[in-house]
């Protein structure tokens, strides 16, 4: 039996989503572009200027055609991630600016090589089941930025991606990006490598380029991953229901949009709400109410049967210490409870800002933890207990049983060292290291045994040569190689 | 009500962001014939600067700042047109030109400045959000600026603030305007690298740099 946590009873998830559509059906949403609102006007919407009115009935055709299910894959075509019902996988926080330099402790803007690190680490620790594009790259220009930042995960992992585009023209280049890997635009459609995340405008706004990715998802078949971001107390009502609300007209009115470009195309209720803070107009990921947002949400898309997504597992701390600790650990764990399909937000400080590859080492345990606690207590025996106690008599000698070496790795989850379990001796011994210390020695030990994914080199080739001439359309002379 | 207890009651119904009050206290000191200048300075302001201290001490929040704000914004817009109609200018310390960085939407920070120095007798011009260079520029040589405010929540948009200051220069402008510069990941280096005149890192300090801008005593 899976843990859940459930915070909403189900006349309040009914009440969500009544308010939801009162909202898009009295209130309206803005849509920024003419052919969105072209598509809901000709499906019975109301359009006055930019507001469009979105009756139930359309809401509800669409949410006929949305998958309830769909996979992400890796490079080589195997299914890993699954979006929909109730599997929980773990990505890092997707677009930092900065990084944490690690000898200083200053955040400096983030750049190519900085990603590099952080996929190679990624690709590294096993609970994490997807890469993100995980920081911009300062050093490259605007207009490639987003499909740069691609480029570097494409060369450096085999596992599935967590993305978004900055631009519909360098959407489609992305798009191109992964059917070099899938082998075509057909293929890819039908095994997705990626998701890309679409973000409304709090409150209620589709904006042009939110509105028309969402299009150009549906229509190549990608899946696009909503990431509605109330801010409760400011951008969104600031009690958490009524965030939890404008989440869902914002995402409804999302669905519609995108079935109605292309029926059947995938798409995720996803987020990355969060609470004001009343003293310093910050937006804390850390917070527990900003994680109860996050829960709630899920809960009313999983009443409709959508995968889902949230940012959860950040925090706001500076530094990775405690509070980042704390924060991390505690939000990751009610997105697991939640049973969220993708959780993105590990390696980040400073509210989304900064990654750093030594916090994304310390939050690969908490994820740890929080995926052995969503597996369960499971029956492994036949007999719970009796059994075993067969030849014990009332000596503690069960180290000593068969069973014990059969069971323990599955039973337990073995931390990395980055988790002290040592005796007090044996802590000193090893010199008496807190954890940011030995989450720095743990980073540089995967940078140095990390292996290059084994991608058919005919495949490099035409990537880079794409990658060469969109970096030559954009005013560079050569390709920067992320070192 | 005497002119004392009626000046307690603005500055409270400025405390307690209540807007509608604040309106009744202005019409009354009008009917009772009260300098709207002395209701506005010895009243109202009053339960401004105690908000923005308390707010500096983290007893009192945003949301209540925020309505101090609307409050004393009603109250103004009545009092405004009586002075007007009588002749009393109200001392305006400086004028500023207020303005999120291009490509910026965040605007609570920047509200809240302008609604601080409104209440301390700074005429603003607030620009909005996403607000080009050019048209910063225009409207504070069109206005005759004394300060411009620049704001920038991300670090994307924070060279903005820059843009501003090498407009303002190649207009011909920068030695007639003071700039300040503010937002989260704005920091006194960075204002002292784009050659800004004042950093402030909230609201109520922003009232602070303005007047030390303007040559008042802070």
């Amino acid at each position: 039996m899976q843990p859940k946590l459930e915070l909403l009873d189900a006349e309040l998830v009914r009440r969500i989503l009544d308010e939801a559509h009162q909202l898009l059906s009295e209130h309206g949403v803005k849509v920024q572009t003419s052919e969105a609102r072209d598509l809901l006007a000709g499906a019975g919407a109301k359009v006055d200027d930019e507001v469009v009115r979105i009756p139930e009935a359309v809401v509800a055709a669409a949410l006929e055609t949305v998958p309830r299910r769909f996979s992400l894959h890796d490079r080589s075509g195997e299914p890993i991630v699954s979006y929909g019902g109730d599997a929980v996988h773990f990505d890092p926080g997707s677009s930092c600016v900065h990084v944490l330099d690690p000898e200083t402790l200053e955040h400096k803007p983030s750049t190519a090589a900085d990603l590099a690190r952080i996929v190679k680490i990624t690709e590294m620790l096993p609970q994490l089941d997807a890469q993100s594009t995980a920081v911009v790259c300062n050093e490259i220009p605007k207009e490639i930025g987003d499909l740069y930042r691609l480029y570097v995960v494409l060369l450096y992992s085999a596992k599935p991606i967590v993305t978004g585009a900055f631009s519909v023209k360098t959407l489609q280049a992305m798009i191109d990006m992964l059917a070099v890997f899938a082998g075509g635009r057909e293929a890819l459609a039908a095994r997705p490598q990626a998701v890309f995340d679409v973000c409304p405008s709090p409150p209620l706004v589709w904006s042009e380029f939110g509105a028309e990715n969402l299009i150009e998802l549906a229509r190549a078949s990608v899946p696009a991953e909503m990431v509605s971001m109330p801010l409760a107390g400011a951008a969104a009502p600031v009690t958490l229901l009524g965030s939890v609300v404008q989440h869902a007209a914002e995402s409804l009115g999302g669905i519609a949009i995108h079935q109605l470009a292309q029926p059947g195309a995938p798409i995720v209720w996803g987020g990355a709400p969060a609470i004001f803070d009343m003293r310093k107009g910050t937006t804390p990921m850390g917070a527990i109410e900003t994680a109860m947002i996050d829960a709630s949400y899920a809960q009313v898309g999983k009443s409709l049967d959508l995968p889902t997504h949230a940012y959860l597992g950040a925090s706001d701390a500076k530094i990775v210490d405690a509070q980042a600790g704390l924060e991390s650990g505690v939000s990751a764990v009610v997105g697991a409870l939640a049973g969220i399909n993708m959780i993105s937000g590990a390696g980040m400080l400073d509210f989304l800002a900064c990654q750093s590859p030594e916090k994304l080492v310390v939050d690969a345990e908490a994820i740890a933890m929080a995926k052995r606690l969503v597996d369960g207590v499971q029956v492994r025996t036949e007999t719970l207990a009796t059994q075993m106690f067969a030849d014990i008599g009332f000596r503690g000698d069960f180290l000593k049983q068969k069973i014990t070496k059969e069971l323990f790795a599955t039973e337990q989850h073995i931390p990395s060292k980055v988790i002290d379990r040592d005796s007090m001796r044996g802590w000193q011994q090893s010199g008496s290291l807190d954890t940011w210390s030995r989450s720095r020695e743990r980073a540089r030990q995967l940078l140095e045994e990390y292996q290059p994914p084994q991608h058919d080199p005919a495949k490099v080739t035409e990537l880079r040569t794409m990658v060469e001439r969109l970096a030559q359309g954009a005013g560079m002379d050569r390709l920067p190689e992320p070192a | 009500m005497r002119t004392e207890e009626l000046f307690q009651a603005m500055a409270q119904s400025v405390i307690d962001g209540d807007v509608d009050t604040a309106t009744d206290l202005a019409k009354q000191a009008i009917g009772s014939g009260v300098d709207p200048l002395d209701a506005i300075n010895d009243g109202f302001v009053r339960g401004i600067n105690y908000v923005g201290e308390e707010f500096s001490r983290e007893n009192m929040f945003l949301p209540e700042l925020v309505l101090a704000g609307e409050a004393m914004k009603a109250a103004i817009g009545v009092l405004e047109p009586q002075m007007a109609k009588e002749g009393t200018v109200r001392q305006v310390h400086g004028k500023v030109v207020l303005a999120a960085a291009p490509g910026d939407i965040h605007d609570i920070g920047k509200t809240l400045v302008g609604t601080m120095l409104s209440a301390s007798g700074f005429q603003v011009f607030d620009l909005g959000v996403d607000v080009p260079i050019a048209r910063v520029v225009e409207k504070a040589r069109e206005v005759g600026a004394d300060i411009v405010g620049v704001s920038a929540l991300l670090t994307t948009t924070m060279v903005g603030q820059q843009e501003v200051i090498e407009a303002l220069q190649a207009t011909g402008l920068r030695s007639k305007v003071k700039v300040m510069v503010g937002g989260a990941p704005v920091t006194p280096e960075w204002a002292e690298q784009i050659g800004a005149d004042g950093f402030g890192q909230d609201a109520v300090q922003a009232v602070t740099i303005a007047r030390r801008l303007v040559g008042l005593e802070v």
